[in-house]
């Protein structure tokens, strides 16, 4: 997947305010497939871009006993949108794939983030296990959405509904303060309610805090 | 999504780009760090760079400059360091960002970002 606005003439989105002076993070993970460039798309205020980074890493063959390590670099495309909070914050939501390989990149996502997103499809759970698994032991604070993009069981299958969020964070084996909500990632109330449900969950980790977080001296 | 072989890409392009430069642990830039033009381009001056200074004249992500260039975030960031040694462009870091030095310890020393901007942050998402 290559930069889908690499074309100089193609500068549409417009431009920020001279006074924008802070990005700000919200890194949205899941597995393939799960909307997670539908939910970026459907809240951001640009058409969402694409870009990629250079991967190096030692490949690490299940069987590879041979005593050159070969370097591999690969490029990982991931997107983001945009959207501007006010005249000087601006919000850059982040796409992120969840498989275990793409964790180089994920450090640079994650570093200085609010918080995350984790994208959920109840027909593929345990594509999810591995990002709950990584974000806790990063400590990121997260939320789980579930992303019911098709809602209604199926006529043939009408005796079976999706499984309730009760069940889903029982599979996940999610924490009880970790926050989980139904959403339609292609609906842009939706995934908004989303990001809300982030920011509250972090201003409630934060009025855990003491009231003064002194440094020891 | 997927990753592929850069091979297929042209590493050359890329290498030349850089003149063959990496970043090393040398990285000023957050992938969020909006960067400003402090100058116009001037004759002579590498295509990618005039492109760059052209661009921020209005404040433009890291990533933003990424995608709009066709490169991968590290080779821009080499192109942007060479701006930013120049005095070309200035820098506007993330204030949650990982230059940040005291981000607020949280139940099970989760790093949060602070109050106030959490405040600023869930005014903007719902206003939109």
């Amino acid at each position: 997947m290559g930069s889908r606005n690499s074309d100089p003439a193609d500068d549409s989105r417009s431009p920020l305010r001279q006074t924008a002076s802070h990005g700000l993070k919200i890194v949205i993970v899941g597995g393939f497939g799960v909307g997670k460039t539908t939910m970026v798309g459907s809240v951001s205020q640009i058409q969402p871009l694409s870009t990629e980074e250079v991967m190096t890493e030692a490949s690490r063959g299940v069987d590879d006993d041979s005593p050159v390590r070969q370097k591999t670099t690969t490029t990982v495309a991931f997107d983001f949108g945009r959207i501007t909070l006010d005249t000087e914050n601006v919000l850059y939501l982040f796409g992120a794939p969840g498989q275990e390989r793409f964790w180089y990149l994920w450090d640079q996502l994650f570093a200085g983030s609010l918080g995350a997103v984790v994208l959920v499809d109840t027909r593929r759970l345990k594509d999810s296990w591995y990002a709950i698994d990584r974000l806790e032991y990063h400590k990121m604070p997260f939320v789980v959405a579930v992303n019911r993009f098709d809602s209604p069981p199926p006529p043939n299958q009408p005796g079976r509904p999706q499984p309730s969020l009760d069940r889903v964070r029982e599979a996940l084996a999610l924490p009880a303060a970790v926050p989980i909500v139904d959403c339609d990632a292609r609906r842009r109330e939706s995934s908004k309610d989303v990001l809300i449900t982030l920011i509250s969950h972090l201003t409630a980790l934060s009025d855990e805090l003491p009231a003064e977080p002194e440094p020891a001296r | 999504m997927s990753p592929r072989a850069i091979d297929r890409e042209t590493p050359d392009r890329l290498y030349t780009v850089t003149h063959g430069r990496t970043l090393g642990d040398d990285d000023p830039f957050d992938l969020v760090s909006l960067i400003v033009s402090e100058r116009d381009p001037a004759p002579g001056m590498q295509s990618e760079h005039v492109r760059i200074l052209r661009t921020c004249r209005h404040p433009t992500a890291v990533v933003e400059v990424s995608a709009d260039l066709g490169l991968p975030v590290s080779v821009v960031k080499v192109l942007l360091l060479d701006l930013l040694d120049t005095g070309s462009i200035t820098v506007r870091h993330p204030l949650a960002g990982p230059n940040r030095k005291a981000a607020a310890q949280g139940p099970a020393g989760m790093q949060l970002p602070d109050r106030e901007m959490l405040k600023q942050v869930l005014l903007g998402l719902q206003k939109l």
